[in-house]
């Protein structure tokens, strides 16, 4: 046989076998993919520019944000997003890292309430200041454990309206987060989903966001990942920073529990 | 003794009351706060989601599993809710079908309204051989026909199961795709047909 | 001036391995907006890479490059201590030159 056949049969055989097994290897492939772009995350730009911004003195006190506490003490970033949401004393209340990001930036730099919950999602040619400053924030946390706690009872409150709203059908699809999170070894199309009942798939699932997500070019954050997750379920928008968010993220980032966060991370 | 059982079962009957409350709690809770924090936009309103029908207050409800007379209940209210074509002609285009199979699209607060909705099958279902983009929330439908065949029963079974999946399975994941007005009549006409029909890519490959 | 870009340079052996993170839109000029208009080109055009003041890299970039793109190249000679550039210009005359310390 020339040289030509034997590629012919060879590459015949290699689609044959491939086709054969294409639902599983498709997959794969994509995780093979994923693998490559591993290097070279372009979420670190924007942990640069959201060191910047925290430094930055800004807002009616010209002030930075350094002395903002995050949970751990004023400036102490180490470990302070593995354990978000969690209880406030000085507002009496759970929040989630971008509520008291807003909360710092009202009360240590004098902005407006809306001033800080502008742009929370960037776009061309539009950068997000909010995006930057998880980025960077969430950095400060990667390779530590998830440990969120509930024993706060606002927390533990926080946390099962949370699961009622992770079970709530409804809308015109009939949706609930359950409909696609709580089953393992789901997938739409292509994309496997997580089971957030399963603890390894949630704590996969929940330590690897904020993430450069390449299908939008942008970092995205829990926020956006769940304002859009409700805009699939055919559901109305929810608020930016509010407190429905919180508890949703409560349910997840506690459901991840003992997980290793590894992000800002890279998702298609 | 008996004043002890009488009690302790006082006792875990209070207890029991004490947590059902609060779950009870913990809905209400939850409802309030997506009422104060969902806004409308587009076709999704914040009215449509948090109306629940009986199907999304009880699959809230037992979510994971249910008990077997709630259930049995529920496919036959669900069974109900069934409107069958006028003429009793099952069968569309499965050309048009396909279409709205991969067409996932509709009812989100950023669709269009006056653009037609889509199915989306293929995001939960294997269906036609060729498109191997398919997901597994539900089984395969690959030659759903040719396995069933076409008889008067099959049909009337599968327009129901399109336009009404809890009339068969309570809670089940996938949209009440008639009851619910997300595709017309003529959409699920081609979307049995896509199903049944011979010539269909699902039966002939 | 166009954003800051991220580089890595180190040395193993007799080559050092450069990694660069670029911010860049790269538009190619036929993707088509919400509203049906074409988002105009915005791509980088060169990037020069120099190490003391030898240039190591010489790159004509254009619109198949993506978004953000992330760049890799080896080069032999450089040492710990030296230092690198990376100099890029793009199509609407912006640019953007950052350097670091060879590790």
């Amino acid at each position: 046989m020339n040289r030509t056949s034997q590629y012919l049969v060879a590459a015949l055989a290699a689609t044959a076998l491939s086709s054969a097994v294409a639902q599983t290897s498709a997959t794969d492939e994509i995780a093979k993919y994923r693998q490559l772009l591993a290097d070279g995350n372009p979420a670190e730009l924007w942990e640069m520019r959201g060191e910047e911004l925290w430094t930055k003195k800004e807002g009616t006190r010209s002030a930075s944000l350094e002395q903002c506490d995050l949970g751990k003490g004023p400036g102490v970033l180490k470990g302070a997003y593995v354990e978000l949401p969690r209880y406030f004393k000085d507002v009496k209340k759970v929040m989630d890292l971008e509520q008291r990001l807003a909360h710092c930036r009202v009360s240590l730099q004098g902005l407006t309430l809306e001033q800080a919950s502008t742009r929370p999602f960037g776009s061309a040619g539009n950068p997000s200041d909010i995006e930057a400053l998880v980025s960077y924030i969430t950095a400060q946390s990667k390779g530590l454990k998830m440990a969120v706690s509930t024993n706060h009872p606002q927390e533990k409150a926080a946390y099962e309206i949370g699961k009622k709203v992770f079970f709530y059908r409804g809308g015109a699809h009939d949706f609930a987060c359950a409909t696609c999170h709580s089953s393992n070894g789901q997938r739409i199309r292509l994309q496997e989903l997580p089971n957030i009942l399963n603890k390894e798939n949630a704590q996969a699932a929940y330590t690897t966001w904020p993430a450069y997500r390449v299908s939008q070019g942008e970092v995205r954050t829990m926020q956006h990942r769940l304002n859009d997750c409700f805009r699939q379920q055919r559901f109305p928008e929810p608020v930016y920073g509010s407190d429905l968010i919180t508890a949703v993220t409560m349910f997840l980032a506690k459901s991840a529990d003992g997980g290793t966060y590894n992000a800002p991370a890279l998702k298609r | 003794m008996t004043n002890f059982l009488l009690r302790m079962t006082a006792a875990a009957v209070v207890a029991g009351c004490a947590s059902s409350a609060q779950a009870a709690d913990y809905d209400k809770q939850a409802q309030a706060l997506m009422k104060a924090d969902f806004r409308s936009k587009g076709m999704a309103t914040v009215e449509g989601a948090l109306t629940q029908d009986e199907a999304q207050r009880i699959c809230s409800t037992y979510p994971l599993v249910r008990p077997k007379k709630i259930a049995a209940k529920l496919e036959a209210d669900q069974l109900k809710l069934v409107k069958y074509p006028a003429g009793g002609e099952y069968l569309g285009n499965w050309q048009e079908g396909e279409k709205i199979a991969q067409n996932g699209r509709g009812m989100q607060s950023s669709d269009k309204p006056d653009v037609p909705n889509g199915g989306n099958c293929y995001a939960c279902h294997q269906m036609s051989k060729k498109e191997i983009s398919f997901g597994n929330i539900g089984p395969s439908l690959y030659q759903y026909g040719k396995l069933r065949g076409q008889s008067e029963e099959i049909m009337k079974y599968t327009w129901a199961k399109v336009y009404n999946s809890q009339a068969y399975a309570a809670c089940s994941n996938m949209p009440r795709f008639g009851h619910k007005g997300i595709l017309n009549e003529q959409q699920l006409k081609d979307v049995v047909a896509l199903l049944l029909d011979p010539a269909s890519p699902v039966n002939k490959d | 001036m166009g954003n800051p870009m991220r580089i890595r340079a180190n040395v193993s052996g007799d080559t050092v391995e450069v990694k660069v993170l670029i911010r860049h839109d790269m538009e190619t000029g036929q993707r088509k907006d919400a509203s049906g208009k074409a988002v105009p080109a915005h791509f980088i055009q060169t990037l020069v890479a120099k190490w003391k003041d030898k240039v190591v890299l010489d790159a004509e970039m254009g619109t198949s490059v993506s978004k953000d793109p992330f760049l890799s190249f080896k080069f032999k000679g450089g040492a710990k201590g030296d230092k690198l550039t990376v100099a890029w210009t793009d199509n609407k005359g912006d640019s953007r030159t950052d350097e670091v310390v060879i590790a």
